[in-house]
Formats: structure tokens, C-alpha cells, sequence
């Protein structure tokens, strides 16, 4: 019998994943247990999620274009804002990072697959049931859900418009996706390793994941059980967070961020891993002060729960509590310092060269220092005040997860390209993508600070006149980043189509036991360990 | 830091599933303490009063002076919920007290549903640290209100303010909203 939590042992001894012979067609997809092919389809996963979500942004731009109410209802913009959150955090830049697990994970550590291949299956396959239903919401009476991506109770409650059930659903099957996903990363790294990789010896993005899936184990439960309750108060008469019967919104402003906060580390530590591992191989250099660099990701890790409420200084929390977060939040800006600080070290008097991934990397460690610059203004209770709710806000997290997270994924993938397809993607046109996306993402996001500081509110459909120029400029970036991004489809279709056969190792600087492999990776890596000393 | 030179797969094997074994009760176990959460938040809202939320039982009059040297405004604020059709507001819209000095606050409430219903009255204090020291010995809030169609009710709040409040508060607002609970009750 086969059950989910077979190891990797008994999938193998079953020989039900034979070495010389692969399903073909559908059936190889829905039934794979290797790794490599659902990193595959991960990455395949979160490109349609993201230019799924890229899509409700762009609604959201048309009608920001011009003050007034142009082409959607508010409910609808409501709508669009919500599910393009969820979307991208949930769809988009969470499954990448799983992907990148997937693929890379094992053959860095000389591992010949997952610990549980077939529990990895199940987290990939329900994905896509999970968002079918959150989108098709979108298409019942009363509309998709429009209460934000923080569902904030009693939007999410009593003022739900019916989608609630369904979100509630798709979180939940989302969250066991993930929570599936983190367990088989950790007993991976646990116990797979090869013989000589002690922690210490591990790629730093082994460690960045292996700390992220750590996360993961602690908070998405607490997320389940908060849709759990928002889920009982609006169908079943229980009242968590609605007063009438006794309970507190603002409590629910407390459990969601307590689940929040380690949710935006779980989107940005495995990108640390990524530039952490391209930067050095592009500098023809190690990467500067390697512990501390495992030092401060768990720092970044532990610190990440004690800083939830900086989400809330405006609840009316006594002076206390304000000064506890406040000081708790800006505290993590030392270990982020010090990292910043090891990348710039690391690419100090190295031999640089600028190929896409570095180009990528680059720009990663800039605007997510502004990003991170942003984010220590809005630590500071007194100005949050005025920035809360905002379009400042709005910048600050574009900055660390547009160009934080989602940099860093591309830089991943045109790194390892070469290895995943065995043909090298054209520089010319990824260069071109590079640019073109640096160019726009800053004149889409950067003038949300200064409209944020003037005082427009996040999350309205209409704005106050003298706001329309820089919307105007916002919304001009927005549709040129979002164009941008069909130049990296087109990159990969021609890479795997018709790009130059690849060497083992492309990059003259790379280190790891994935460039010991040919390149494309074969089906099978390393089923007998590989000696590391 | 071991490593696994010469692990069999067996031992591997084995090795996974305790592993596995132990994060799948740690995902159960953090899924319950979302839901302790809401204990510890009450208890711990409780004692320190963070929330603004006052007691839900009468308490005795405990101050032992009254303090004629700082005179407090309490503001009174009444509102309805979303779907109770009932006219409610206070007698007056503030009063000065004395901290420690005992008052005696009427609010009018009037069913205009059309029907009988079943009002209950939620108290919230603000600034949110003032709810511990705002004493109700009798308190509509504290139990609900039935009203016959058109029926109206004068209903009793009486209280005083703790001497120990901070120096810093001289106004405080007590504020009411009045839900319709007919539906949960009958039921
Ligand atoms: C230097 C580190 C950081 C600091 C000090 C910081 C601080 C803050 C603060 C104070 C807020 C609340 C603003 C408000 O609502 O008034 C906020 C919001 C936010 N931050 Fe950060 N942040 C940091 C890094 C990050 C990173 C790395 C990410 C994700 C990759 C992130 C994602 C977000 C998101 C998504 C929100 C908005 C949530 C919402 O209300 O929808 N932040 N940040
Ligand atoms: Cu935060």
C-alpha cells in the first residue's frame, strides 16, 4: 500500500519511480513524485499566478488612471485588490520559493529526492484547487471576497458579501499546501544531507529555507485558525471577534498579525538565500562572514514574532505597547543590516561580472534597501499615525516583495535556467527584461511614497485631485512593468526551445554540488550520496 | 553535528517518519494556540484593561475617599448596532464627578421594531487603560433587555471613578452600543 507519508526510501525500494523509465504525457505530471518535475510545475504554477494577479493589478491601475470612477464599481475594485493580495502572496511568491526548493534543495545537498515524495505531490495538486475556488468566486452573485487581503473582522464577518466560505476554504487548502511543503523541506535537510555536509558546511540557501519552512510550521496554523473563526462567527453564530456576543475585533487584528508578521520573513528569507548564493558566484568570491549570515536570518526569524502589532499602532494600544513594538521592530533592522552589510562585502574588490542573474541580485540588494528604509519610518509609531493606511504603506511592501522577493526569484531562475533546461536563455533578451522591469517598477512604486505622504488612502478606487499626476505616472509604470514580464515568458520558451546547449557548470564563480551534474540535471541526481569534505 | 556517513536506508527511513511525526504535532499544537489566543487575550485585557472593556459584573463601592481636588468629565456616547431598530441615549451627554464620588445615570431605550425584541447593551471605555478604574455597581449593560413593541424603558447605570485613576486622565468616555440579540435568544 501507498500512503502520503511514504519516505523516500520506500517510493524508491517500490521502484514505482524507476530509474530508466518515466511516465509520459498527463500522467507523468499528475502522478510524479520527483522532485525536479514538481519544482517544475511549482514555477509553472506561480508564473500564471503572478501574471493572473498582474492582471487584477492592471484593472486597478486603469482605474486609478484618472480620479473618478471610470471603469469598475467599488465593490469590484474592492474585489480586485483583495485577490490580487492573495494572489501574489499565496499564489505567486510563496509556490516560486517552494519550486526553487524543490528543484535545488535536493541536489545541493547531495540528496536524491525529497524525504516524502509523495506527500510533496499532494502539496502541489491541491494548489491549484485552492486558487480554482478563490477565483471562481470571483464569478458568483455578490462577488469574489472584497474585504482585503488581511480580512479584517467584521469586514470579513458581518459585512461579508457571501465569499467568505470560499476564501475560508481556499486559505485553509493553501495553508496545508504549505505546511505540507515546509515539513518535507525540514526532514529533508534533516536527514538526507550527504555524508561530510554538517549545518555549518550547508549553502546559505539551504539554510534560509530550512529556517523559512521552520516558520511556516509555526504560523500557518495559526492562520487556519483564524479563518476558522471568522468562519464560525459568520455561519455558525460564534462570536470571536464581534462584541455583541462578547468578543473583540481588535483581537482579531492580533491573531491575523501574529500570523502576519513571520508570513512577510517567510517571503523574504528564501530570497536572501537566492542572493546570497548568486552574488559570490558572480564576484568570483565566498560570500563575506557566512555565519553570521545564519546568525542573523535566525535572529531575523525569532525577532519576527515579537514585532506583530507595529500593524496596529493606531488601535489605540497604551503608550507601552507602542514603544515594546516599535523598538522590537527597529531591532531587526540589525540583522538586516549586517546582511546587507555581507553582500556589499562580499562583491568588495571581487571580479564582478553583470549577467542577468547578478544584474537582478544587484538591484535586489538596493530598492530592498529601500524598501527596508521605508519600513523603519513606519516602525516609528509617532509618523505611523500618518503614514498607517496609506500609500506609503503600500510602497513600503511593494519595494521588499516586487523588488525584495520577486527580483530575487528571477535572479534564481535565470541562475539555474541553464541547469533546469540544459540550454542557455539569451543574455541579450534578459538583460532587456532587466531593464525594462527596473526602469518601470520604480516609476510604479516610487511615487506611492510621495502620495502616501501627501495622505491618500490605500485601498480606495477614487482619489482627491491633486493626486492625479503621480497616478498617472504610477499607472503608466504599472502597465509597462506588467508588459515587461511577457518578455521573461518569451525568454524561457525560447531558452527550452531553441537556446544554446548548456555546460555543466555556465558560471565560471558557482559553487555547489548542483553544477557536479550535466546539464540539463538528469532525471535522477545523486542516488548514491556524493562525498563532501 | 552529526552527520549521516554509512546511514542505511532503513535507519533514513525511519529517521523521516519520527521526524515528520514530531512537526505534525507541532502544526496541531500551533493550530490550538491560535485558538488559546483568545483566552490569554481576554485574561490578560482583563488585568491589565487594555481593551476598554469594563467588567461584566456589578462590584461594591471599595474607594475609601473621595477626592475633591480633581474633577473627571465623563462623556456618555450611545449607539445602535447595525439592525436594531431601537431608539437609545443617555439622560445627559457628560457629567463632572469626583473620583471616588458615586452617580446615578439614566438611559432611555425604546423598541421600534415593530415587534418584541431582546436588546443588549456592550460598554466600552476610553482611553482604554481608564476601563479598570471605572467602577459600575449597578449596570443595565450587565443584563438584557426585552421590550414588548413600542415599549420604552428608563435604565439605571451607576458608578464611580477609582481615586487611583492615572493623574493624567481628566475625561474618559463611556461608550454604549446596543445590540439585537432577539434572534440568538430565540433560538
Ligand atoms: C526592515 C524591516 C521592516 C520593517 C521595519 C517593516 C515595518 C513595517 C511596518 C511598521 C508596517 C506597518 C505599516 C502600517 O500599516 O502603518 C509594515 C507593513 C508591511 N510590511 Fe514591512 N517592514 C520591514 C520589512 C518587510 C519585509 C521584508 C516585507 C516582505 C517581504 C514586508 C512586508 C510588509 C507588508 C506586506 C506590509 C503591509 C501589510 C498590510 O497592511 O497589508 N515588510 N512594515
Ligand atoms: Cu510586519
Amino acid at each position: 500500500m501507498t500512503t502520503a507519508t511514504d519516505t523516500i526510501a520506500d517510493v524508491h525500494d517500490h521502484g514505482d519511480d524507476h530509474h530508466d523509465h518515466k511516465m509520459t504525457g498527463i500522467k507523468r505530471w499528475i502522478l510524479t513524485t520527483n522532485h525536479k518535475d514538481i519544482g517544475t510545475l511549482y514555477l509553472w504554477f506561480s508564473f500564471i499566478m503572478l501574471l493572473t494577479g498582474g492582471a487584477m493589478a492592471m484593472v486597478i491601475r486603469a482605474e486609478l488612471f484618472q480620479p473618478g470612477l471610470q471603469i469598475v464599481e467599488p465593490d469590484f475594485f474592492n474585489q480586485m485588490t483583495t485577490v490580487h493580495g492573495l494572489i501574489m502572496v499565496f499564489g505567486a511568491i510563496m509556490p516560486a520559493f517552494t519550486g526553487l526548493a524543490n528543484w535545488m534543495l535536493p541536489m545541493m545537498i547531495g540528496a536524491p529526492d525529497m524525504a516524502l515524495p509523495r506527500l510533496n505531490n499532494w502539496s502541489f495538486w491541491i494548489l491549484p484547487f485552492a486558487f480554482g475556488i478563490l477565483l471562481s468566486s470571483l464569478f458568483m452573485e455578490g462577488g469574489g471576497p472584497n474585504f482585503g487581503w488581511t480580512f479584517y473582522a467584521p469586514l470579513s464577518t458581518t459585512y461579508s458579501n457571501g465569499s467568505t466560505a470560499f476564501f475560508v476554504f481556499a486559505v485553509h487548502i493553501m495553508g496545508i499546501s504549505s505546511i505540507m511543503g515546509a515539513i518535507n523541506i525540514v526532514v529533508t535537510i534533516m536527514n538526507l544531507r550527504a555524508p561530510g555536509m554538517t549545518y555549518m558546511k550547508m549553502p546559505l540557501f539551504v539554510w534560509t529555507f530550512f529556517i523559512t519552512a521552520y516558520l511556516l510550521i509555526a504560523v500557518m496554523p495559526v492562520l487556519a485558525g483564524t479563518v476558522t473563526m471568522v468562519l464560525t462567527d459568520t455561519y455558525f453564530g460564534t462570536s470571536f471577534f464581534d462584541a455583541a456576543g462578547g468578543g473583540d475585533p481588535v483581537m482579531f487584528q492580533h491573531i491575523f498579525w501574529f500570523f502576519g508578521h513571520p508570513e512577510v520573513y517567510i517571503m523574504i528569507l528564501p530570497a536572501f538565500g537566492i542572493v546570497s548564493t548568486t552574488i559570490p558566484a558572480f564576484t568570483r568570491k565566498k560570500l563575506f562572514g557566512y555565519s553570521s549570515m545564519v546568525y542573523a536570518t535566525s535572529s531575523i526569524a525569532f525577532l519576527s514574532f515579537i514585532v506583530w502589532a507595529h500593524h496596529m499602532f493606531t488601535t489605540g494600544m497604551p503608550l507601552a505597547g507602542e514603544l515594546f513594538f516599535m523598538y522590537c521592530t527597529m531591532l531587526i533592522a540589525v540583522p538586516t543590516g549586517v546582511k546587507v552589510f555581507n553582500w556589499v562585502a562580499t562583491m568588495w574588490q571581487g571580479s564582478m561580472t553583470f549577467e542577468t542573474p547578478m544584474l537582478f541580485s544587484i538591484a535586489f540588494v538596493i530598492l530592498f534597501t529601500i524598501g527596508g528604509f521605508s519600513g523603519l519610518m513606519l516602525a516609528m509609531t509617532p509618523v505611523d499615525f500618518q503614514y498607517h493606511d496609506t500609500y506609503f504603506v503600500v510602497a513600503h511592501f511593494h519595494y521588499v516583495l516586487v523588488t525584495g522577493s520577486l527580483f530575487s526569484i528571477y535572479a534564481a531562475a535565470y541562475y539555474w535556467l541553464p541547469k533546469w533546461t540544459g540550454n542557455m536563455y539569451s543574455e541579450k533578451l534578459g538583460k532587456f527584461h532587466f531593464w525594462c522591469s527596473l526602469i518601470s517598477v520604480n516609476i510604479l512604486f516610487f511615487p506611492m511614497h510621495f502620495l502616501g505622504l501627501a495622505g491618500m488612502p490605500r485601498r480606495i478606487p477614487d482619489y482627491a485631485l491633486q493626486f492625479a499626476d503621480f497616478n498617472k505616472w504610477v499607472s503608466i509604470g504599472g502597465f509597462l512593468f506588467g508588459l515587461s514580464q511577457l518578455i521573461f515568458l518569451y525568454v524561457v520558451i525560447k531558452c527550452i526551445k531553441s537556446g544554446e546547449k548548456a555546460p555543466a557548470k555556465p558560471w565560471d564563480g558557482a559553487e555547489g554540488l548542483e553544477w557536479t551534474v550535466p546539464s540539463p540535471a538528469p532525471y535522477h541526481t545523486f542516488s548514491t550520496p556524493p562525498k563532501v569534505d | 553535528m552529526q552527520n549521516n556517513q554509512a546511514k542505511s536506508t532503513e535507519q533514513v527511513s525511519k529517521q523521516v517518519k519520527t521526524g515528520t511525526t514530531k512537526l505534525v504535532f507541532t502544526v496541531i499544537a500551533m493550530f490550538g494556540f491560535g485558538f488559546a489566543l483568545v483566552p490569554l487575550y481576554d485574561v490578560f485585557c482583563d488585568i491589565t484593561g487594555l481593551n476598554g472593556k469594563t467588567a461584566t459584573e456589578a462590584t461594591t463601592y471599595k474607594a475609601d475617599h473621595i477626592d475633591k481636588s480633581r474633577l473627571i468629565t465623563v462623556q456618555f456616547i450611545s449607539r445602535t448596532a447595525q439592525g436594531a431598530a431601537w431608539q437609545f441615549k443617555p439622560e445627559m451627554n457628560s457629567i463632572q464627578v469626583h473620583p471616588g464620588e458615586m452617580k446615578f445615570v439614566k438611559f432611555y431605550a425604546k423598541n421600534e421594531s415593530g415587534q418584541h425584541a431582546i436588546g443588549q447593551a456592550i460598554p466600552s471605555v476610553s482611553p482604554g487603560i481608564a476601563a479598570n478604574y471605572f467602577q459600575k455597581i449597578e449596570c443595565f449593560c450587565f443584563n438584557q433587555q426585552p421590550l414588548k413593541a413600542s415599549e420604552d424603558v428608563w435604565m439605571p447605570l451607576q458608578f464611580y471613578v477609582d481615586p487611583e485613576l492615572p493623574e493624567d486622565i481628566n475625561e474618559l468616555t463611556l461608550s454604549y452600543t446596543l445590540f439585537d440579540v432577539t434572534a440568538s435568544k430565540d433560538s
